[in-house]
C-alpha cells in the first residue's frame, strides 16, 4: 500500500477524496450521498478545468503561476452573457467571445512577463488588478440570465453524474496526451526542468512559453462562461475562490511547483477532494472560522503526508 | 565582466530609490501640499505596517521560499492585540509569541518534509484566516492604548513612519547584510548544498528565516493595530500581494537569495504612496482604482527593466 | 600511522554498486592520485571520505580510530574536499563564502578577517590572480570561481587542514593556472598536509602525486608509487583502449564543399566550416569560444544542435529518463511515440557506449560521463546539420573519450559539420581544422600539421604592444 502511494501522490488525493465524503455521509446516516457526490462531481470540474491550465504554467518552472485567473473569470463570465444575451443561437458566439477574452488576457499576461520582463507572479496579479477594473465598469449592472437551453446542458445529469463532469473528464485525458505525447506538452516539461537545457535543444522556449499562457487564459474564459450558465449569471466575484484553489488542487494532485513534472489525474483527485471536504464541513455545521481553521489545516496535512521531491 | 556587472548591480540598487523618487515626484506635482511634514506623516500612515509586513517576506524569499500567508497573520495579530492583549496582556503576549513558534514549526516542517513553501502557506493562510475570525467575529475590540500612543509619537523635523521606515532598514540590512550569520543565510539560498557540505544546518536557517518572518509578521499586525485603533480579520488581507511586490520592487528576486533589505523598505514606502495617495491626486474615479494600483506596479517595473537595458546598451 | 584508512568500504545505490570494497590508505605529507573510468567510483569514494556520505559496508578509520563522518565531523577532523561541482554560493562575495567554511570567523570584524584568509592563501597559490574578496562570486568566471574553491579549501583558522581533496580543479583553469595550483600542492605535501587528487589529465597525476592508484568497477585495483607508473601503464590499467591509433591528424581536401557556417570572428578573421569538416575552437578556457558557439546556434536555428559543456546548467533534464533526454531534440508531431523513442535511445545506447541497463531508467542512473554521452546522443540522433560542442569532454574519462572521438570521425564522414570547443589541446588533433582564439576574437587560424599544443599557446598568447 505505501509502495503505492510513495510513487504516485495523486492517488493520495483520491483516497482523501473517497474519505471526507465517507466522512459525511457518515455524519448524516446515509441520506443525500448521491446528491453530494453529484454536486461536488459539477464543482470540482469547473476547478479541473482552470486547475489544468494553472497545472501547464506552474509546471514551466519555478515562479510561474496565474494570479490573474479569478478576474479573467469574471471578465469572461460578463462577456459570454453579453454575447449569448439570453438566446440559445448565440450560445456558441458566446463561448467563442468568452475563450477569445481568456486568450487576450493570457496573451497579455505573457506580454508583460516578456517585455517588460516582470515575474510572472507579479505581472499576473497586476494584470488581474486592471481586468478586474475593465469588469466593474463593463459589468455595471448586468443582468442578463443566460439562456435556457445553455443553462439546461450546463446543470444536466443522468442518473447523477454531470455532464460537464464527464466532459471534464475526458477533456483531462485529452490534457494528459497533450502534456506527455506532444512536441508542445513535452517542450512544457522540458522549460520547467532546466529552461536553459530546453534552449540549448533546440526548443522553441518563448513559443511555448506563451502557448501555456495564452492555454491557461483562454481556459479561464471557457470556466468563466460555464460559471455563469451554472450559477445563472454572471458576476465579478464568481472566480474568486478559484484563485487559491486552482493551485492548491495541482499541487494537492502531484505536479511539481519547482516545474517540471505534472500530474493530470491528480488534478481531479485534488478538486474532488478540495469540494467534498467543504460539503463535509458543512455537513457537519461548523462556522466559518472553524471551516477554514480545518481546511488549512487539512491542506497542510495533506501536503506534509505527500511529501515534496526526494532531495537530489 | 565584473566592471560591467558592479555597474549593473548598482543601478539596480538605485531603481528602487528612483522608482521612490518617480511616485514623490508626481504627488508633488499633483498636490504640492502634501510633501510636507504632515502630508508624509498622512500619506505614509500605513507604511510602517507594510514595511515591516515586507520585510517579513524579504527573510522567507531570501530562502528561496514565499509566504501567501503573511496577510491573514498580519490580520490574526490585529484581532489578537484588539481583544486578548488589551484584556489579558500576559495570555494575549503568549499567543503572539505562539504564532512566532507556528512559524518556526512550519520552517521546520517545510524543510523536513521538502515541501513547496507556497501551498504549504497557501494553506496556513486558510488557517490564520479562520482564527482571526475565531478571535474577533466581527469587526470591533480596542487595540491596547501603548500601542496606539506608540504609533502616533510626533518626532521633531522628520516624520515618524519615515524614522520607523529608516530603522526597519537598518535593522535588517545589518542582521542579513552584514553579521556573519546573514551571510549563511543568504547563501542557504543561493546554494543550500554548499552550505549543507559546509557542515551549516539548512534546518536551523529554514527555522530562523520563517521565524524571522513571523516575528515581523507580529510586529506589523501590531503596528497595524495600533494605527487603526481596532481589530479587522480582514484587514491584513492585502498584505500578502503587497508585501511580495515590496520585495521585488526592491530588487529581489524570488530565488538565488539575492534580496536588499534596504530595497525591500524603500518599494514598501513606494508603494503605500502609489496605492492610495497618489491616485487619490490624480482624481481616478473608483472603478477604475482598483487597475490603477496594477498600472502604477507596472509602470515602475517596467522603468526598472528599461533603465538597466538601456545601461546595458551603453 | 597512516591519516586515513579504508578498509572495505561499500556503497551502493539501488542496484548500482558504486564502490564494491574499496581499501586505501592516505599517509600525512604525501599526495595520493587517484585514476579511473568514469563509473569507477572515484566521486562515490570522496563523497564518503568527505563525510557526504555513509557507507553501507566497511570501515574508515581517521588515526587509527574508526569513525562515522558527516560533512561537519569530516571538516573538524581537517578534511577539506573541492568537488567537481562548484561549492561557492554566488549571491555572495568571495569573502563571505570563506565565512561559510569556518564559523568560527564571527562577531565584530569577522568580513575583514575572512577577506585576509581568502587573500593571502589566493596570493600563495595563484599569484597574479586578480581577484579581491569583495568580489561577488556571480561577478567572476568560472576559471576565478574555481581558484577561489580551491584557495578556499586550503584556509586554515581554529582548524587545520590535514586532507585536502581535489575533484578534478584544473577542469576550469588554464595551463598556467593549473601549474601553479600542482605546484601549490606539492609544497604543501611537503609541509605534512594530505592530498588527494582526481584528474583526468593523466600528465598532471604523474607529476604530482606521490602514489597513484587506480580505481576500475568500485575498487581498487592497483596502488603504487608514481615512479613506477607511466601513461600507458595507467591507461591499460584503467581498463581502457590503450592505443594511440586514432591520433592521426586528419587530412581532408574539403577546398570544394559547400560552406555551413560563416561567422564573424571578431578580429578579422572568419570562421567557415564546411560540410564534413571537424573544426576546432581552441585557447585559454573562457576567451569567447562558447560565445561563438551560441552565436552560431542563435544564427542557425534547426539546423544545428548543441552539445553541453556544462550537464547540469545546459544539459540535463534530471526528471526525465535517458530515453526522453536522448530524443528532446528529435521531437515531432503530431503524438511521440514512446516505443520509437526507446527505440532509437537503445540504437544509441549500442553505437556511443552508454553503461545503463534500460534507457529508461533516470537519466541521474548514469555517472557523469555516461550522461555526458547521452547528451552527444541527443545531438547526434536529431536531424542536425552542424554539431556544436562546448568542451563536452571536461571531466570525462579517457575511454569515453575515445569512443566519442571515433563517433566523431564517422558522423564527419557521412557529412555532418562539427564545431568543437575543446580546453584540451591534443583534442584538436581530432580537427581537420582550428581557430585560436584569445580575448574573445580569433587571432589565429591552424591547419593540419600546424595544430600542436605550442602553436596554440603561441597564438594565446602572443603579446600585443
Amino acid at each position: 500500500m505505501r509502495r503505492l502511494l510513495a510513487g504516485r501522490p495523486w492517488v493520495w488525493s483520491f483516497a482523501a477524496a473517497a474519505a471526507v465524503w465517507l466522512a459525511a455521509i457518515g455524519y448524516t446516516g446515509g441520506t443525500g450521498a448521491g446528491g453530494m457526490l453529484t454536486a461536488a462531481l459539477s464543482l470540482a470540474a469547473f476547478t479541473v478545468i482552470v486547475g489544468i491550465g494553472q497545472m501547464f504554467v506552474i509546471t514551466l518552472g519555478p515562479g510561474n503561476v496565474d494570479l490573474s485567473l479569478p478576474a479573467n473569470i469574471g471578465l469572461s463570465s460578463a462577456i459570454a452573457m453579453t454575447v449569448m444575451n439570453g438566446s440559445d443561437s448565440r450560445v456558441a458566439l458566446g463561448l467563442l467571445a468568452a475563450v477569445a477574452a481568456g486568450l487576450g488576457v493570457g496573451l497579455a499576461n505573457y506580454g508583460l512577463i516578456r517585455a517588460l520582463r516582470i515575474p510572472p507572479i507579479i505581472a499576473t496579479l497586476s494584470a488581474s488588478f486592471i481586468i478586474q477594473s475593465i469588469d466593474i465598469s463593463y459589468g455595471r449592472g448586468l443582468q442578463i440570465k443566460p439562456p435556457d437551453g445553455f443553462a439546461r446542458v450546463v446543470g444536466w445529469q443522468f442518473a447523477g453524474v454531470p455532464l460537464l463532469a464527464v466532459g471534464t473528464v475526458a477533456f483531462a485525458a485529452l490534457a494528459a496526451v497533450v502534456l506527455h505525447r506532444t512536441v508542445f506538452g513535452r517542450s512544457v516539461l522540458a522549460i520547467g526542468q532546466n529552461m536553459r537545457a530546453a534552449h540549448l535543444a533546440g526548443l522553441r522556449v518563448e513559443r511555448v512559453r506563451l502557448a501555456t499562457y495564452a492555454l491557461c487564459g483562454g481556459l479561464g474564459g471557457l470556466d468563466g462562461a460555464l460559471l455563469a450558465g451554472y450559477f445563472r449569471g454572471a458576476n465579478v466575484d464568481l472566480g474568486n475562490e478559484y484563485l487559491l484553489s486552482s493551485i492548491a488542487v495541482v499541487v494537492i494532485g502531484g505536479t511539481s511547483v519547482a516545474g517540471g513534472r505534472a500530474n493530470v489525474a491528480g488534478v481531479w483527485g485534488g478538486a474532488l477532494f478540495l469540494v467534498l471536504l467543504l460539503t463535509m464541513l458543512n455537513t457537519f455545521g461548523v462556522s466559518a472560522g472553524v471551516r477554514l481553521l480545518l481546511t488549512g489545516l487539512i491542506i497542510v496535512g495533506v501536503v506534509t503526508a505527500a511529501g515534496g521531491p526526494k532531495a537530489a | 565582466m565584473t566592471q560591467a556587472n558592479k555597474a549593473g548591480r548598482i543601478l539596480r540598487t538605485l531603481l528602487p530609490t528612483l522608482s521612490l523618487a518617480l511616485v514623490m515626484a508626481g504627488i508633488a506635482y499633483l498636490n504640492p501640499r502634501a510633501i510636507s511634514y504632515f502630508g508624509f506623516t498622512l500619506m505614509l500612515n500605513l507604511a510602517v505596517p507594510i514595511a515591516l509586513a515586507t520585510m517579513a517576506q524579504m527573510f522567507v524569499i531570501a530562502g528561496n521560499d514565499l509566504d501567501l500567508s503573511i496577510g491573514p497573520f498580519v490580520g490574526f495579530v490585529c484581532c489578537v492585540a484588539a481583544t486578548l492583549l488589551r484584556t489579558s496582556p500576559a495570555l494575549g503576549s503568549l499567543v503572539l509569541l505562539g504564532g512566532v513558534g507556528v512559524y518556526v514549526a512550519l520552517g521546520a516542517l517545510i524543510h523536513l518534509r521538502n515541501l513547496p513553501s507556497i501551498v504549504v502557506t497557501l494553506g496556513m493562510s486558510f488557517v490564520w484566516q479562520g482564527m482571526a475570525i475565531l478571535v474577533l467575529p466581527a469587526p470591533g475590540g480596542r487595540a491596547p492604548d501603548w500601542l496606539q500612543a506608540l504609533m502616533r509619537i510626533k518626532p521633531p523635523l522628520v516624520p515618524f513612519p519615515v524614522v520607523a521606515a529608516v530603522l526597519i532598514a537598518f535593522c535588517g540590512y545589518v542582521g542579513l547584510m552584514r553579521t556573519s550569520y546573514g551571510a549563511v543565510l543568504r547563501g542557504a539560498g543561493g546554494n543550500p548544498a554548499a552550505l549543507r557540505r559546509a557542515g551549516w544546518s539548512l534546518l536551523r536557517v529554514k527555522m530562523t528565516l520563517f521565524g524571522l518572518c513571523g516575528a515581523l509578521g507580529v510586529l506589523a499586525g501590531l503596528a497595524l493595530v495600533g494605527i487603526t485603533t481596532s481589530g479587522d480579520a480582514n484587514i491584513g488581507n492585502g498584505y500578502t500581494l503587497l508585501s511580495i511586490a515590496g520585495v521585488i520592487l526592491g530588487g529581489g528576486e524570488f530565488v538565488g537569495g539575492r534580496v536588499s533589505p534596504t530595497g525591500a523598505v524603500i518599494g514598501a514606502l513606494t508603494l503605500a504612496m502609489a496605492a492610495s495617495p497618489l491616485l487619490t491626486f490624480m482624481r481616478i474615479p473608483p472603478d477604475w482604482q482598483v487597475a490603477a494600483n496594477g498600472v502604477i506596479l507596472i509602470t515602475v517595473l517596467a522603468a526598472r527593466v528599461l533603465i538597466s537595458r538601456r545601461r546595458e546598451a551603453m | 600511522m597512516p591519516f586515513i584508512t579504508l578498509e572495505g568500504v561499500e556503497k551502493s545505490f539501488g542496484a548500482v554498486r558504486a564502490l564494491n570494497g574499496v581499501d586505501l590508505e592516505i599517509a600525512p605529507g604525501e599526495c595520493v592520485g587517484i585514476v579511473g573510468h568514469n563509473g569507477a567510483g572515484k566521486s562515490t569514494l570522496m563523497s564518503v571520505l568527505a563525510g557526504g556520505l555513509a557507507p553501507d559496508g566497511g570501515r574508515l578509520r581517521v588515526d587509527g580510530a574508526a569513525q562515522a563522518l558527516s560533512p561537519g565531523r569530516a571538516k573538524a577532523l581537517g578534511i577539506r574536499c573541492v568537488f567537481q561541482e562548484l561549492s561557492l554560493c554566488p549571491n555572495l562575495t568571495v569573502a563571505e563564502n570563506t565565512r561559510i567554511l569556518h564559523p568560527s570567523v564571527r562577531r565584530f570584524g569577522w568580513r575583514r578577517r575572512a577577506g585576509r584568509l581568502i587573500l593571502d592563501r589566493l596570493d600563495e597559490i595563484f599569484p597574479g590572480h586578480g581577484i579581491t574578496p569583495s568580489d561577488l562570486v556571480a561577478d567572476l568566471s568560472i576559471g576565478r570561481r574555481q581558484m577561489v574553491e580551491i584557495a578556499r579549501a586550503f584556509t586554515e583558522t581554529a582548524e587545520r587542514a590535514r586532507l585536502v581533496i581535489l575533484d578534478e580543479p584544473t577542469s576550469s583553469l588554464d595551463a598556467t593556472t593549473a601549474g601553479q595550483l600542482l605546484a601549490h600542492v606539492r609544497r604543501a605535501v611537503a609541509g605534512g598536509m594530505s592530498c588527494v587528487l582526481i584528474s583526468h589529465i593523466l600528465g598532471e597525476i604523474l607529476t604530482a602525486s606521490d602514489r597513484i592508484v587506480v580505481m576500475r568497477d568500485g575498487a581498487v585495483v592497483r596502488a603504487a608509487d608514481a615512479a613506477a607508473w607511466d601513461r600507458a601503464g595507467l591507461v591499460a590499467t584503467m581498463g581502457g583502449v590503450a592505443g594511440e591509433t586514432e591520433r592521426a591528424a586528419r587530412r581532408l581536401d574539403t577546398e570544394q564543399r559547400p560552406v555551413r557556417v560563416r561567422l564573424a570572428g571578431g578580429g578579422g578573421i572568419e570562421l567557415v566550416a564546411r560540410e564534413g569538416e571537424i573544426v576546432g575552437l581552441a585557447g585559454l578556457a573562457g576567451h569567447g569560444q562558447t560565445a561563438l558557439l551560441l552565436a552560431a546556434f542563435a544564427a542557425e536555428g534547426q539546423r544545428a544542435a548543441f552539445v553541453a559543456g556544462d550537464r547540469q546548467s545546459d544539459g540535463v533534464f534530471p526528471e526525465w529518463s535517458i530515453a526522453q533526454n536522448i530524443g528532446v531534440r528529435s521531437m515531432a508531431g503530431p503524438l511521440i511515440s514512446t516505443r520509437r523513442e526507446r527505440a532509437v535511445a537503445d540504437t544509441w545506447r549500442t553505437r556511443i557506449g552508454i553503461r545503463t541497463g534500460d534507457v529508461a531508467d533516470s537519466i541521474l542512473t548514469l555517472s557523469g560521463g555516461n550522461q555526458q554521452k547521452a547528451l552527444f546522443a541527443r545531438a547526434l540522433a536529431s536531424d542536425a546539420e552542424i554539431v556544436l560542442m562546448d568542451d563536452p569532454m571536461r571531466g570525462v574519462d579517457y575511454g569515453t573519450k575515445l569512443e566519442v572521438y571515433g563517433l566523431i570521425a564517422e558522423e564527419a564522414r557521412q557529412g555532418r559539420t562539427f564545431l568543437w570547443y575543446t580546453t584540451e589541446a591534443e583534442e584538436l588533433q581530432n580537427c581537420d581544422r582550428a581557430y585560436v582564439f584569445r580575448d574573445g576574437a580569433i587571432v589565429a587560424h591552424l591547419a593540419g600539421d600546424e595544430m600542436t599544443e605550442e602553436r596554440v599557446i603561441h597564438s594565446s598568447f602572443a603579446a600585443d604592444h
